[in-house]
């Protein structure tokens, strides 16, 4: 396959960023924060709702647009762009394709219909500790007759302050199997501690305490659970990935353009060979960030088998370029850069924090080596 | 029409296929590990063994030796894509390259692109017969990186150019025939008043010196013009228009260089570091070194990709952005990174000079020669200011 993006992506990519530059300014994401960390706006996510995105990795016999990651990834990069804040990495992101993984047909209906018309918003809470992994140990379903319990603790999970519904891994108490159930987040028994990250997002610490549900809250059928929640934390990540190489892009501009405006010594700091060089390494860095974002896109669309390598080079690749070209920006930006004045820093402090969702660099080099048997 | 076109295609492919499985000889295909193995050809080329001669007879029967130039130059005026095709089935029975010359891979594309009718003829024939061995002649004692400022001096004697001055890095100088220069022709403007000359070698005041390099070995030499005439037909392109062919040329250096990296498969880095190191729980024993290769590793792949990348964005009309200067900056950076990181890896064997164990020091030089990396062809820091100003547009003042 090229690897390129074909015209229908590339036509969705530029309707994004019509959108975005006029919609989703980065001014209004500053706007939601001074407003209380307010995490969600409305009217901009009836808009992106509109504009087909909740649909985008959605199946056609679904009524979805079945347009592919490929694209999917174009809409995140340019949200990266404007740190939009809105739900497309909870909802669509991450909860469309645990849905779209799962067999339980009635579930599958439903859910897509409710995500698709921007009716219902969605999370994931899998991580128990500061670190991520992909296995569990705190949560724990246990079966009373035909109903079922949860009792466990989840960590940093992401818009569930907005969320109708949470997708929960746990571990079956009666096989040790891991399951996805997807429950309502008002359930009796749930506890949030909600919390700002650097970011100016809300992460939720949950407690589960006795929480009932029923057979058909699973999202995971005949033990593959494990399965689903492995392939989507590879799609996410490759999301995550691609929402950070907007990040960086858009962090690199404007600090190649204050280079090419701000004076001292009588002439343009980006005259400067110390600058000059350091410009240019980045942007070589940046050229490779797109190459393994779009190749990994690819390989969720066209079901690579090297998913998960592609998946932890790109996040890794990520992890690393995106500290990079942020540290870079603030402190070429000098005194400016680290005044809560300029945008600059925010990109900074979102990436500091996307760095460790769903793995951090370290986490993901290790993951290459271990491919690599090594 | 279009299907005809495809059954041609495949026939050429099968031909190919079958005459590379008759005519290539056993011995002639599977990776390169000296230079020897290659056939550089010219005045005094000599055949290291008899299927090296046998195959590089065959080629030049076929008009392969360069195959996608047009037949009244030598070539074996194959398009693009049978000339793909043609890679495609060498590269899968592992044929090397029938013949090695500076004049295929850097003269002959300025050549076609400058050289007047007459030029075009008489050169890219010889190139394409293996007669002459080419040799560039673009660095100066005080023109390294500021290579405009070169000094070689070539004056206007009326039949001829009378030629003075000193060229360094002159690869393979000593075995050279001919050689391709940038002499200065007018001292008025600094960029307009260089040339592009062809000298014999043989002419009378051309001498050379090795240099020796750090790895210990000698691929470069330099060389020396004292008061050397060359006929006024050996002129390139337009007189004090030199520069514009020593640019294009530089690119294709550049491309060259950066690929270093990928032309030798060998065994990856964390097998040998296994070999070497050890394991531990199913992981290499020392984990400062296995996340050092992870790294590089991950670099190495995404690089690739983007390289693939650059051609497909080529294919598809758009102008990706990533600059020749980006790709042997990049890729050079990379295989020197590697270097070092071998001789970690493989710790103090890997010091090893002279030894026989360690093939004369194979590795240890290897990596003395990779420090050259990041200065030929146009040092890091030139490709980076490259970069800055004509990429990112950051201002010279």
């Amino acid at each position: 396959m090229s690897l390129v993006i074909n015209e229908e992506q590339n036509m969705l990519k530029s309707s994004a960023k019509e959108l975005l530059d006029l919609k989703s300014p980065i001014s209004l994401m500053r706007e939601l924060r001074d407003d209380n960390y307010n995490q969600f706006d409305p009217d901009l996510w009836k808009e992106m709702v509109e504009m087909g995105w909740t649909a985008l990795t959605v199946p056609e016999e679904y009524n979805g647009l079945n347009f592919g990651y490929v694209g999917l990834g174009q809409v995140i990069e340019e949200m990266g762009k404007k740190l939009t804040v809105s739900p497309m990495i909870s909802t669509v992101l991450v909860s469309t394709t645990i849905v779209g993984l799962s067999k339980n047909e009635v579930l599958k209906s439903k859910l897509f219909d409710e995500i698709m018309s921007g009716k219902k918003l969605c999370t994931l809470a899998h991580e128990e500790s500061s670190h991520h992994n992909p296995n569990i140990d705190l949560s724990i379903i246990s079966n009373n007759n035909d109903k079922f319990i949860l009792n466990g603790k989840k960590r940093f999970v992401i818009d569930a302050t907005i969320s109708d519904y949470l997708i929960i891994s746990a571990n079956s108490e009666s096989n040790g199997s891991l399951e996805l159930i997807i429950i309502d987040s008002k359930s009796k028994g749930i506890t949030f501690n909600n919390k700002v990250h650097m970011d100016s997002k809300i992460y939720s610490d949950i407690s589960f305490n006795n929480v009932e549900f029923s057979k058909d809250n699973f999202l995971s059928t005949e033990n593959d659970g494990k399965k689903i929640l492995k392939k989507a934390l590879d799609i996410a990540c490759v999301g995550l990935a691609a929402e950070m190489l907007g990040n960086i892009q858009q962090a690199f501009d404007m600090t190649i353009q204050y280079l090419k405006e701000r004076e001292q010594f009588g002439i343009k700091i980006g005259s400067f060979q110390a600058l000059q060089h350091r410009s240019a390494i980045m942007f070589g860095e940046i050229e490779l960030c797109k190459s393994i974002v779009l190749k990994a896109l690819q390989a969720i669309d066209s079901g690579d088998k090297n998913l998960p390598e592609l998946a932890s080079l790109a996040k890794s690749k990520l992890g690393l370029t995106s500290k990079l070209v942020t540290n870079e920006a603030v402190q070429m930006h000098g005194g400016i850069g680290v005044t809560d004045d300029a945008d600059i820093g925010f990109f900074l402090k979102r990436v500091r924090v996307s760095q460790r969702i769903f793995g951090d660099s370290n986490y993901h080099l290790d993951r290459v080596a271990k491919f690599n048997s090594y | 029409m279009e299907t005809q076109v495809k059954v041609d295609l495949t026939n050429f492919r099968l031909e190919t296929r079958k005459w590379l499985e008759k005519n290539c000889p056993m011995s002639m295909r599977g990776p390169v590990t000296d230079a020897k193995q290659l056939y550089w050809g010219g005045r005094n080329g000599k055949f290291t063994t008899e299927d090296q001669k046998v195959w590089f007879e065959r080629m030049l029967e076929k008009k392969w030796i360069v195959p996608y130039w047009e037949t009244r130059y030598g070539g074996g005026g194959l398009s693009s894509v049978q000339n793909n095709i043609l890679n495609q089935e060498m590269s899968r029975l592992g044929c090397r390259k029938p013949h090695i010359n500076f004049g295929i891979s850097m003269l002959g594309p300025a050549l076609l692109k400058f050289a007047n009718e007459e030029q075009k003829i008489y050169y890219l024939n010889q190139i394409c017969r293996g007669e002459i061995r080419w040799v560039q002649g673009y660095s100066e004692p005080n023109a390294g990186s500021d290579l405009a400022n070169l000094q070689t001096k070539a004056e206007d004697k009326g039949d001829h150019f009378l030629v003075t001055g000193s060229k360094v890095w002159t690869s393979y100088g000593d075995k050279g025939d001919f050689i391709f220069c940038l002499v200065r022709t007018s001292s008025e403007s600094k960029h307009t008043g260089i040339s592009f000359l062809l000298i014999d070698m043989k002419s009378e005041g051309v001498s050379t010196r090795p240099i020796k390099l750090i790895s210990g070995k000698s691929p470069f030499t330099e060389t020396f013009f004292d008061s050397v005439k060359v006929p006024k037909k050996n002129l390139v392109g337009t007189l004090n228009d030199g520069w514009t062919i020593a640019k294009y040329l530089l690119t294709h250096e550049r491309q060259m260089i950066g690929g270093i990296g990928e032309t030798e498969k060998k065994k990856t880095l964390g097998e040998v570091a296994i070999k070497s190191i050890g394991i531990t729980d199913g992981l290499l024993s020392n984990p400062s070194i296995r996340s050092k290769i992870a790294n590089l590793e991950m670099n190495e792949k995404i690089f690739e990709l983007t390289i693939q990348r650059a051609l497909d964005e080529h294919k598809a009309g758009n102008n990706s952005g990533a600059v020749s200067s980006f790709f042997k900056y990049y890729g050079t950076e990379l295989a020197m990174q590697k270097e070092e990181l071998r001789l970690e890896v493989n710790g103090f064997d890997s010091t090893e000079w002279t030894s026989e164990e360690s093939n004369n020091g194979r590795e240890a030089r290897y990596f003395c020669r990779s420090k050259g990396h990041s200065i030929e062809g146009g040092t890091h820091e030139v490709q980076l200011n490259i970069i800055a100003k004509r990429v990112l547009g950051l201002p010279s003042k």
